[in-house]
């Protein structure tokens, strides 16, 4: 009887054994794969964005304040030094500047390479413009989406300003659109070696710190300045174009916010 | 009483309960699996709504019926989806130009049919909607149709007691979401088929039409159907029917949705299925009377912004072939469609 339980429990044990390894493998390759956040600071001017009682100044002296800001990012992509792409999958994110929680976004399980640069939209790719009921992100609950000419609206910037002719002194600027000719979807790239003082891979074979420990990218912190968007190819005369909830005009700042973001820095794990 | 008399009675009343239980619109009409088989039409192109991501269920076919028809989706709770789309008019809205809305408010434009939507690639009459699955957010957020938010909606609908059984029978939990909500409604107008008219026997061989009514489809054919295509009788194209702009409502038509000039005053060419019955006409309703339609084309006196060459080959018509081509659009009634049970109003008691 104890010999049979013992034979019993050995094999429970083996089996047991031969569960957690393959577990362990699957999960543990360390330094195979990794998560990196993707952090994202809005700010006018390198100055923080607080609705309603901060004022800004455009480049042409127009004073405003900003009582909503949304947008869309997608379709993040990695690219390394040899230009193999990662791209992170569903990836669909409403920054929205009264919910903090939307600014940090978990790029999931990357795989360790020599990276470069990093690409993402502003806005939302033209077939998920047309893929008719969706959740999540793209949910038109969110109220960034056009029910009577299909599409999201990609950015949404609401404020306030002494030079607006519109009622109650606002400004709006709601762009959005997939299709020529007012497609104002936009492709960022940033340069990942924009932040010299250190090494900027994920997983860099020469950046190995004195003690022989490798940098590893713990997160990507970008700068999106929203004064850009007044303040780019074209400047917005406040006064003149308070209002922008279609097409017209629209593309003219989709070009400005193109250009809207930085890279800060990086944070590294050891 | 006498024993005549008690069969009699019995016997009438066992036929009006019958009656009661097999009239068209009977509340207890339950929707079963064959009623939400989408079947292609014999002759119809592939539609380009497939159900690929929505697949129709009676429970949500059921949900997506009572959506329809209730109230709750507009601000005040007072408009539905059927208050402007009547199902004997294939969904239009008989008698009114211009579509009524929430306090009375009159909309800028005639309600159109509901039909062979699954075939439609874009939606309303300057196309500005994509997706049959997003249409309803059109109206439901429209100032002067329902004004309504689309968070408050979904905060009514999941306040009832109702609709919480309803989406967890169509969705298997309780989920209430927007997603849902739509997909449900378009399970319901997306299966909205006609195809089964006097014209579509005759293609079928299963009918005949009379020799009037045929010279009227042979002039059909050569005058009307490169913009008005068999067999869904729409090209699906943007086109100007000439009609001079109406300077109260300044209607830029399909240019409000691309900006180019060259949309200026183009709508899209609708259905002409059940048209007999979807009086008053075009995107502003300005005619009453099919009559009315035929003379402006044979008239030819058109407005000439962006007109095309097909609307120059319309003119001309003899007052013979007038009466033909409306003997041949009143072939393009469906009356299977028009009192398909299915489509009844459920809340109707
Ligand atoms: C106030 C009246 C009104 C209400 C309520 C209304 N509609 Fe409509 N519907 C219209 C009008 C008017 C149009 C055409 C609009 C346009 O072209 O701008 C239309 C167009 C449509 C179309 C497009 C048809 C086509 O062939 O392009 C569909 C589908 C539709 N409605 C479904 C619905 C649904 C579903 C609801 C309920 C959620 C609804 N409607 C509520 C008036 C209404
Ligand atoms: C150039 C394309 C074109 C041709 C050719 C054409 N139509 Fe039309 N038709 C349209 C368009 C576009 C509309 C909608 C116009 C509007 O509302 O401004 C329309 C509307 C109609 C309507 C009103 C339908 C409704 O539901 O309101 C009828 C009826 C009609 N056409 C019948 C005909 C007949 C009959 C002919 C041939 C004599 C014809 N059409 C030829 C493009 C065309």
């Amino acid at each position: 009887m104890r010999q049979k339980l013992n034979i019993v429990q050995k094999t429970i044990m083996i089996f047991c054994i031969a569960t957690a390894s393959v577990v362990a493998m699957s999960f543990s390759p360390v330094g195979e794969r990794r998560n990196i956040k993707l952090h994202i600071w809005n700010n006018v001017g390198g100055k923080e964005i607080i609705y309603d009682n901060a004022t800004y100044k455009n480049s042409t002296g127009q004073d405003y304040t900003i009582t909503n800001l949304k947008y869309y990012i997608s379709n993040i992509t990695l690219t390394d030094t040899s230009g193999k792409v990662f791209t992170n999958k569903d990836s669909y994110y409403l920054i929205r500047q009264d919910d903090p929680a939307t600014m940090d976004i978990e790029l999931a399980d990357i795989p360790m390479g020599n990276y470069k640069s990093i690409s993402f939209l502003i806005g939302v790719d033209s077939l998920h413009n047309c893929s008719g009921a969706q959740s999540g992100a793209l949910d038109p609950v969110n109220a960034m989406f056009w029910t009577w000419n299909t599409g999201y609206i990609f950015f949404k910037l609401e404020g306030k300003s002494p030079v607006s002719t519109s009622p109650g002194g606002i400004f709006e600027y709601h762009i959005g659109g997939y299709k020529a000719p007012a497609n104002c979807i936009r492709k960022v790239t940033l340069d990942l070696n924009g932040d010299t003082d250190q090494p900027n891979m994920v997983n860099v074979p020469t950046g190995k710190l004195p003690d022989g420990k490798q940098l590893k990218i713990s997160s990507i912190n970008l700068s999106a300045d929203i004064a850009k968007i007044m303040d780019g190819k074209t400047v917005i005369d406040i006064a003149k174009l308070s209002s922008v909830t279609d097409f017209r005009n629209a593309p003219a700042i989709a070009d400005n916010y193109q250009h809207m973001f930085s890279l800060s820095n990086l944070n590294y794990d050891y | 009483m006498t024993i005549k008399k008690v069969v009699t009675i019995s016997t009438l009343l066992c036929f009006v309960f019958l009656l009661s239980n097999f009239t068209e619109d009977n509340p207890y009409f339950k929707i079963g699996e064959r009623d939400v088989t989408f079947q292609l039409p014999k002759g119809f192109p592939v539609p380009n709504y497939t159900f690929k991501n929505n697949k129709p269920t009676p429970a949500g076919f059921t949900l997506g019926r009572m959506l329809f028809y209730d109230p709750i989706l507009s601000k005040d709770s007072t408009t539905s989806c059927a208050s402007c789309h009547q199902r004997i008019a294939a969904f239009a809205h008989i008698d009114h130009p211009l579509s009524h809305g929430i306090n009375g408010l009159i909309g800028k434009r005639n309600v159109p049919a509901l039909q062979n939507l699954a075939w439609g690639q874009s939606f309303m009459w300057d196309g500005g909607v994509n997706n049959l699955e997003v249409q309803p957010l059109s109206p439901m957020t429209n100032p002067i149709e329902m004004n309504s938010d689309l968070g408050e909606v979904l905060k009514k609908l999941k306040h009832s007691d109702y609709y919480r059984t309803a989406f967890k029978e169509a969705y298997g939990d309780t989920l209430i979401s927007s997603e849902r909500m739509l997909k449900a409604i378009t399970q319901f107008t997306g299966m909205m088929v006609s195809s089964n008219s006097r014209y579509d026997k005759f293609m079928r061989h299963e009918d005949t039409l009379s020799q009037f009514e045929f010279n009227g489809l042979i002039v059909f054919r050569e005058k009307c159907a490169k913009c008005h295509r068999e067999p869904l009788f729409t090209d699906e194209s943007f086109k100007s029917s000439g009609l001079m702009p109406d300077t109260l409502l300044n209607d830029p038509g399909r240019e409000l949705i691309t900006g180019r000039y060259k949309d200026e005053n183009t709508y899209k060419v609708p259905s002409l299925r059940n048209v007999a019955m979807t009086y008053p006409y075009m995107h502003d309703g300005r005619f009453r009377s099919l009559e009315q339609v035929l003379d402006h084309y044979a008239a030819g006196k058109f407005y000439t912004l962006n007109i095309s060459p097909e609307l120059l080959e319309a003119r001309n018509l003899s007052d013979v072939e007038k009466k033909e081509i409306i003997a041949f659009l009143k072939t393009l009634t469906d009356k299977e469609f028009l009192y398909d049970r299915r489509f009844a109003d459920p809340t109707y008691r």
